[in-house]
């Protein structure tokens, strides 16, 4: 800003070929833009993400037909077509339909073809599958509140799991920090392709997430291992409360200081103009006199313009702005909703303990995580549009996680409220339509109406909301990313299998394809048998098969 | 062996007592008042999975007095009380044989665990997981309604964890419960044991060793005529019953290299060996199936560790092909009500689907020691069995009917209740 203030000045000044007597005019400030804080270096978004993007592999046109398509919005086409062109989903229709040529043409029949499943609570990457105390990066648990660390920078492209999550079906995972901290830190989106970086994977424009937990695990790190602060649940939500407080001392500040400046520029702006009217005065007169050549009053004008030049129009000097501070920024972007709050909470009381501090510092929370106890407050999440990411039967693993049923999903979904079934687990992450299907059984059985179409929405459209990517991901709709899975039996089946899974329209992953991780490189993996010949759906052998007996007496 | 003092043929007498439970049940089986209430039960029409491998359709089981009486197409059962099972499925109760039901109520709060005998001592082989099981557990009635019938009751913590029990998951006292308060002992030679692999053999074999002199002379001990051991008495005592082939040894190891040191050892010392987890167990699948050894893998294993860095969703299926004896277990204690999704997905990797339900039915007992009574439908064990609502393994499907020693167990649970209570939001 400073700078452009003084531009071309000399240049004008000679063009008016009377330098030294009219002055120069003022550099242009004419629409003083209003300061804002700029957006942090480190941000995900922009270019760097772009040229994810742009690496998408070029792969013809893929033509799917026969298949059951499950679209992810509720829908179902019994015998459909679906083409995948360009890394979008170009067509979704009933019944076949011709290929364009050059396609990759696939016969569905008896398959079934979904979304690519996405889970919003994944530490694929920074807990990676190989548990090892030199690759663990999950909490950073130096601090309860740590707002400025991000998962991107820990992320770690070779962990075995994304391929198997891949393998399960999964195209998308939004990568969190753990739950030691009452803030951990930042949460990024991306998909399962293998990358070189984080920054390669990470789906563009998604916006971050923001990872806050309630209840034990902060407690338990801080409290009962250290002997710190937090010790008690009070302790948690204060903890928060103080951070929030800072940031929204922060936004201020930012906000004075975008008042200051625009004051300051306002002022350069007017005295300016007042110094341009002057100057413009003189230029009108000092024209006159040269066409007339009149001394009078040109002298008693030109002396008076020599005894009282016009000063150049001061230059303010500009308004410090507030120290850079990623970790409390990223919670002022939280309050401003360009991070999306995603909060680890399991008991009712702890849920709405959160929602009321929400509004008392002003943030939305966008889902609870785990939230074993959502039951129970169903109708409140519901009306505040909270998404519920939930698991299906597991529980009892520690105090919070005590009342947790695995009607949990079916009740939330009943009330108008979205449940999402997440993983947080390298294990779980391989099976969430197994989940997906547990969680819909267990209402069927205690009487909830729960369609596949809701149920599939679980894993496809409801996480896709909940990460703020539902405009490109989660359903099987023209335009969107060609992020689907083609699968041997109904997703809803424990003998389900993810033949294939595209991701942008790339082949992602074909079952028996050697893995892509380079840990796993001379592990000696063995070739990957055939596909069973018909696992299931319950075919009970016509002869007896004789089993191997174990050894030892009976 | 003999016996050279009263006092050391009373120990061996209760050692056989509780190793063999089905020889010489103690605590007594199902309490007499339950057996004699429950009435005579014939299920009709069923297709029934026998544990064995045999499918019979449209076929009728009868249950009486806690065990199988009849079982087939054409059986009649006068007096009895006729359940219609058309169209369902029957199978022999489920065994999840590597649990801590009973010992953890709360992974997370100690106050809740009785798993482990606590303490620096890495032999444990003295302590019995049946001298804490709590048959009030809130995680029973869960699992069951899962179509679990049985549990194995497992230590864990230190080398030598201590021994196992078999509980069905009915009863209002562990006495009730327990039909084996010991058995098997159970060793873990993988990662995490205190000076890693190599120390674990060293202890184990010093162990047995001692157990071995200590059988040999016991009277001499006795007398304090005898060199020290490094174990407790009841340790001893403990091995002794292992090297007399009473006990099962549950070898839990992950590694290859190490499944083959658990053979090594157990030929070494005659040992009746059971391979537990055993993520790389289909890398010596030949030496496993040469040495007649079952192997309870979790299938739901990953590449959690570098013991574990050949886990593969198909181990399972490798391990059956090549003619080992292969049972399943989820490891979990709450987790367990997912014992036949996991079995699914072994299925889902390649495990043919008869294997698959022997592996959590009759493989679970039989390497248990418990075969004799538990494990399959057939007449004269116990009637422990499930009727479901369609193929066992598949997530929609759903127990109807779980039977413990012939009788009817209910279904609701703690899950239940709440889910009742929440069913309608009173606010």
């Amino acid at each position: 800003m400073p700078r452009l203030l003084r531009l071309a000045v000399p240049a004008l000044a000679l063009a008016l070929g009377c330098a030294g007597t009219v002055p120069p005019p003022a550099p242009l400030l004419a629409q003083a833009p209003r300061p804002i804080l700029p957006p942090p270096p480190w941000q995900l978004h922009g270019s760097i993400a772009e040229g994810w993007e742009g690496k998408i592999p070029a792969s013809p046109p893929v033509v799917i037909h026969g298949a059951t398509l499950m679209l992810g919005t509720g829908k179902t086409i019994e015998r459909g077509t679906i083409i995948l062109d360009k890394g979008k989903i170009a067509v979704v229709a009933e019944g076949d339909l011709p290929a364009p040529t050059g396609s990759i043409v696939i016969d569905g029949t008896g398959k079934f073809v979904t979304p690519g499943l996405i889970d919003t609570h994944s530490h694929i990457g920074v807990n990676p599958m190989i548990g090892t105390v030199g690759g663990e990066d999950t909490n950073e648990a130096s601090n309860p509140s740590t707002p400025e660390a991000l998962t991107a920078d820990a992320f770690w492209t070779q962990d075995p799991s994304i391929e198997r999550a891949v393998a399960g079906g999964v195209t998308a995972v939004q990568v969190l920090p753990g739950s030691a901290n009452l803030i951990g830190g930042r949460a990024f989106t991306i998909k399962l392709r293998p990358g070189a970086s984080a920054r390669e994977m990470h789906v563009g424009g998604a916006p971050d997430g923001l990872k806050m937990a309630c209840g034990e695990n902060p407690k338990r790190v801080y409290g009962q291992e250290r002997h710190g602060a937090p010790m008690t649940r009070m302790g948690n939500l204060a903890g928060q409360r103080a951070a929030f407080l800072k940031a929204r001392k922060l936004r201020e500040q930012w906000a004075r200081w975008s008042d200051e400046e625009s004051r300051r520029l306002e002022g350069d702006s007017r005295k300016r103009a007042t110094y341009d009217a002057k100057r413009e005065d003189r230029v009108r007169r000092d024209a006159y006199c040269h066409q007339t050549g009149e001394p009078d009053p040109c002298d008693t004008w030109r002396k008076q313009w020599r005894d009282q030049p016009l000063e150049d129009p001061p230059v303010s000097q500009p308004v410090a702005p507030p120290d850079r501070d990623p970790g409390t920024e990223t919670l002022v972007a939280a309050l401003e909703g360009r991070v999306l709050v995603h909060v680890h909470c399991y008991r009712a009381d702890d849920m709405m303990a959160m929602l009321a501090l929400a509004d008392e510092v002003g943030f939305r929370v966008r889902s609870f995580h785990h939230a074993l106890e959502a039951y129970k407050i169903r109708d409140v999440l519901a009306a505040r549009q909270i998404a519920v990411s939930t698991w299906s039967d597991w529980w009892g693993f520690k105090m919070e996680s005590f009342d947790g049923i695995p009607e949990n999903a079916a009740l939330v979904s009943e009330s108008g409220g979205r449940a999402v079934i997440h993983s947080d687990s390298f294990e779980g992450i391989q099976r969430l339509n197994q989940e997906a299907s547990k969680a819909m059984a267990s209402g069927r059985r205690s009487g909830i109406d729960v369609s596949e179409g809701e149920a599939l929405r679980w894993v496809t459209s409801n996480p896709a909301w909940a990460l703020g990517v539902d405009h490109r991901m989660g359903s099987l709709e023209p335009g969107k990313d060609a992020d689907v899975v083609l699968w041997s039996h109904s997703p809803f089946s424990v003998y389900a299998l993810a033949e294939k899974v595209w991701i942008d329209g790339a082949l992602a992953y074909e079952r028996g394809k050697p893995p892509w991780s380079d840990f796993e490189l001379g592990q000696e993996p063995p070739p990957t048998p055939p596909l069973p010949a018909s696992p299931g759906p319950f075919d009970p052998p016509r002869s007896p098969v004789l089993l191997p007996s174990p050894g030892g007496r009976p | 062996m003999k016996a050279s003092s009263p006092a050391l043929a009373l120990v061996l007498v209760l050692i056989a007592a509780d190793a063999s439970a089905q020889k010489n049940p103690r605590p007594r089986p199902p309490a007499a008042a339950a057996v004699a209430e429950a009435p005579a039960l014939m299920f009709v029409g069923a297709t029934v999975h026998t544990g064995t491998g045999e499918v019979i359709t449209d076929a009728s089981v009868v249950v009486s007095q806690g065990k199988i009486t009849q079982i087939g197409k054409n059986v009649s059962a006068p007096g009895a009380q006729t359940v219609s099972a058309k169209g369902m499925v029957i199978t022999p109760g489920l065994v999840d044989p590597l649990t801590a039901v009973g010992l953890v109520e709360v992974d997370l709060e100690d106050s809740t665990h009785d798993d482990h005998q606590g303490g620096a001592d890495p032999i444990r082989a003295g302590f019995r997981a049946a001298d804490g099981y709590n048959p009030a557990s809130v995680v029973i009635p869960v699992i069951r309604a899962e179509g679990l019938t049985s549990v194995g009751v497992v230590p864990r913590g230190g080398l030598f964890s201590g021994q196992s029990a078999w509980a069905d998951l009915d009863g209002a006292t562990a006495a009730e419960a327990l039909a084996g308060t010991a058995t098997a002992l159970h060793v873990h030679l993988g990662v995490g044991a205190d000076g890693g692999h190599a120390t674990a053999v060293l202890r184990v074999r010093e162990a047995f060793d001692d157990a071995r002199a200590f059988q040999k002379n016991r009277a001499g001990w006795e007398r304090n005529q005898s060199r020290r051991f490094a174990p407790s008495r009841l340790d001893l005592e403990a091995l002794v019953g292992a090297l007399d082939g009473k006990l099962p040894v549950v070898f839990h190891v992950d590694r290859a290299a190490d499944i083959l040191s658990a053979l090594a050892l157990s030929r070494e010392l005659q040992l009746r060996p059971v391979i537990a987890g055993g993520a790389e167990a289909w890398k010596v699948a030949r030496e496993l199936a040469a040495a007649k050894v079952p192997v309870l893998v979790y299938p739901f294993e990953q590449v959690t560790s570098f013991d574990a860095i050949g886990a593969r969703d198909d181990n399972a299926a490798r391990l059956f092909a090549a003619g080992v004896a292969v049972g399943i277990s989820t490891g979990a204690t709450h987790g367990a009500r997912k014992l036949r999704q996991v079995a699914g997905n072994a299925v889902r990797a390649g495990l043919p689907y008869e294997a698959a339900l022997a592996a959590i039915t009759r493989v679970p007992a039989e390497a248990l020691g418990m075969g004799g009574r538990y494990g399959t439908l057939a007449v004269g064990k116990v009637a422990n069995l499930v009727v479901w609502s369609g193929d066992p393994l598949e997530l929609s499907t759903r127990a109807v009917e779980v039977v413990i020693r012939g009788r009817k167990v209910s279904l609701r649970s703690r899950q239940t209740a709440l889910f009742e209570r929440y069913r309608t939001l009173s606010r």
